[in-house]
């Protein structure tokens, strides 16, 4: 399934809100051609839902964005809030008498949260949480007392008379994040949120997005590059790869057991395909991986693990005629979260990540010859059509 | 501490503040920074030595010298509003053009700036005059221009304006326009956005214009006299009143350099007012 899929807009789950919110949901079918670029996506988002879109810089996240917020003037396609249309202009160029329709940002009731906060630097907290309701015609001291509301409700209770020089990046994130939700979107719009902010402020913005997503009646879709906002936040995940969504589906389907090589890469684990050899084994060029799941013989299968789970050992320590077991030339060694990640000539997709204590252990300069190990229980196997 | 340490007698070593290292400039480059701040700095010297102080209160007191005061604060004051008015408007177009008309407008904008005031007075007669290319619609009207306090207005604002146009366009420049992008976002009216964010953003810019618009009309002397003339009460501004005073039958010099120490007194009251603004401003 590596061409667009429809969007699946599925039944409200269990302990969704199935009262209908009048902006409604969220339709996107949109095409941008600029120059050597081109972006053509659909994606249908339910109101209290979230859309994870990942995919690697460059791939169109935030064109697409861009076409949700009004930044972005689609070639042709469309945008719609329910009934309502924010951008409409149909790839014949009207000639069934449509109106064509592209509205102003300001007209949208979209909100959009970036990687960069932007708060306004001459206004202080207060006043930049209070600034969409005013814009739109809120009485000041009502907007003020509701931006106070604003500001405990994302911790940052008293800090209303800062200015925005006066707090730290994550505290600035937390302000924009209140600004964006205080303007009472219909949709709510998050570019890489957490990517300029420091581990820390990322990991407490995260948590707090969480809540906030958990209780917004409105659509929302979060663009990002990390697996772990998806995982946290979204139910639903889209795959974009230049340009285009190549699986979409919910999180767990879409990066617990990915589709491609590409999205394997980009979710941080192992995919190996072959062909199921009995009901829990599969082989696939020259190795030999049992697992856990339910295949029928002689059909095309597929094989996930994590790196961290793989044992790495030296080469004599180990008996071959196991299985999940395999040989490597060391050709690649690069950092990874608390250790090293390990690439092997013999098998280039493969990695396998050591902790910095084992790795000083072991000869890891390029070329020296390592076995490689996986348990059983760690490799997930899915029959593939 | 080890033992050794201790028994060594306690004398505090002097404290020296540790600092950073710059890399060095030739010395003998002092030499014409010296000469440099000479020529800015020795004729205000020379002008302050040659003051006939007990002279200088009857000068500055005098009804000519008040007149001309008030009339070239009040001239400069309508022409920096003008400017304001008008170069605000017009910093905005040109920061949001296209580079190709941005770089022709701009063009446009600073010529008033490197052109001799005197062309600037000759191109206003052009314009405005009694054979200018209006001069007839303002007859039939029933306006004259030239040769009034309005001309004097005017010449100023002429000279002015580019310096409030090119502060203010290079404030927006930096500023951006990705906070209007996120205002609008929120639903602000592109009027709104204009007040509550663009203007607030630009106003370091804004104050640094206005001063040097300010400052520039109060010294406008070219155009003004051209244009305008030279008539006590009506368009003889301190700059006209010192030349006057300079070349004038039966005038003292003594007066023209009382004159011009007055005006330098306002310009160095109008950039300490900056300074002051600029100090405690946000941000």
């Amino acid at each position: 399934m590596s061409a667009p899929t429809p969007p699946r807009t599925g039944a409200p789950r269990s302990g969704d809100s199935i009262a209908a919110t009048p902006a409604g949901a969220l339709d996107v079918d949109v095409h941008v051609e600029a120059g050597s670029f081109a972006l053509g996506a659909r994606l249908v988002v339910e109101p209290g839902d979230v859309l994870a879109v990942l995919g690697p810089n460059g791939s169109g996240k935030s064109t697409l964005l861009g076409t949700i917020a009004g930044h972005v003037v689609p070639s042709h396609g469309h945008v719609r809030l329910g009934a309502r249309a924010l951008t409409d202009l149909p790839a014949d160029d009207g000639a069934d008498g449509r109106r064509r329709i592209a509205l102003p940002p300001a007209d949208r009731c979209v909100g959009l949260l970036g990687q960069h906060a932007l708060v306004f630097p001459h206004l202080s907290a207060r006043e930049n949480i209070a600034f969409g309701p005013r814009a739109r015609g809120v009485p000041a001291r009502t907007a003020r007392a509701a931006a106070d509301d604003w500001l405990a409700r994302v911790g940052l209770d008293g800090l209303g008379d800062r200015r925005p020089s006066e707090l730290s990046g994550g505290q600035q994130q937390r302000v924009a994040l209140a600004r964006t939700l205080a303007a009472e979107p219909d949709v709510l719009l998050l570019d890489e949120p957490f990517a300029a902010l420091d581990v820390e402020a990322a990991a407490s913005m995260r948590r707090l997005v969480a809540d906030e997503l958990a209780r917004l009646e409105a659509p929302a879709v979060l663009v990002t590059h990390d697996p772990l906002d998806a995982i946290v936040l979204a139910r639903r995940a889209a795959i974009l790869h230049d340009g285009a969504i190549v699986d979409e589906g919910p999180t767990g389907e879409v990066l617990g057991h990915p589709r491609t090589p590409f999205i394997a890469a980009l979710a941080g684990v192992n995919l190996v395909t072959g062909v199921a050899a009995t009901a829990d084994r599969i082989v696939a060029d020259g190795l030999e991986l049992r697992g856990v799941g339910a295949l029928r013989p002689g059909s095309p299968a597929s094989a996930v693990f994590s790196p961290a789970a793989v044992h790495v050992a030296p080469e004599a320590s180990v008996d071959l005629t196991e299985p999940n077991r395999w040989l490597g030339t060391v050709a690649l060694v690069e950092p990874a979260p608390g250790g090293v990640r390990i690439h092997v000539a013999e098998h280039p997709s493969l990695a396998a990540d050591v902790p910095s204590s084992q790795a000083v252990a072991l000869d890891l300069g390029t070329g020296s010859r390592l076995a490689f190990a996986v348990a059983e229980a760690d490799v997930s196997l899915r029959a593939e059509r | 501490m080890t033992p050794a340490a201790a028994s060594r007698p306690v004398t505090p070593p002097a404290r020296r503040e540790a600092h950073r290292v710059t890399v060095g400039f030739p010395l003998w480059l002092y030499a014409p920074a010296a000469v440099g701040a000479g020529v800015l700095v020795l004729p205000f010297a020379a002008l302050f030595a040659r003051l006939d102080w007990p002279g200088v209160p009857a000068a500055i007191t005098s009804p000519e010298a008040l007149q001309a005061l008030g009339l070239s604060l009040a001239t400069a004051s309508i022409a920096t509003i003008a400017c304001v008015v008008l170069g605000v408007p017009l910093a905005l177009v040109i920061a949001r053009s296209g580079p190709a008309v941005a770089a022709v407008l701009r063009t446009l904008t600073t010529l008033p700036l490197v052109l001799p005031p005197l062309v600037g007075g000759i191109a206003l007669l052009s314009l405005l005059g009694r054979q200018g290319l209006f001069g007839d619609a303002l007859a039939v009207l029933g306006l004259r221009i030239p040769f009034t306090t309005t001309a004097v207005v005017i010449a100023q604002t002429f000279v002015a304006l580019p310096f409030l146009v090119i502060s203010v366009e290079g404030s927006l420049r930096t500023a951006g326009t990705r906070y209007e992008l996120v205002a609008a976002g929120l639903g602000a009216s592109p009027f709104t956005v204009f007040r509550r964010i663009t203007l607030p953003l630009v106003a370091p810019g804004l104050v640094a214009g206005v001063v040097l618009c300010f400052a520039r009309a109060l010294g406008e002397f070219g155009a003004t006299a051209l244009f305008a003339g030279n008539a006590a009460g009506t368009t003889r501004t301190m700059p006209l009143a010192i030349y006057t005073a300079f070349n004038g039958a039966g005038v003292a010099e003594d007066t023209a350099i009382a004159l011009s120490l007055m005006l330098i007194l306002v310009a160095i009251g109008v950039l300490l007012l900056m300074r002051g603004w600029r100090a405690d401003a946000p941000r």
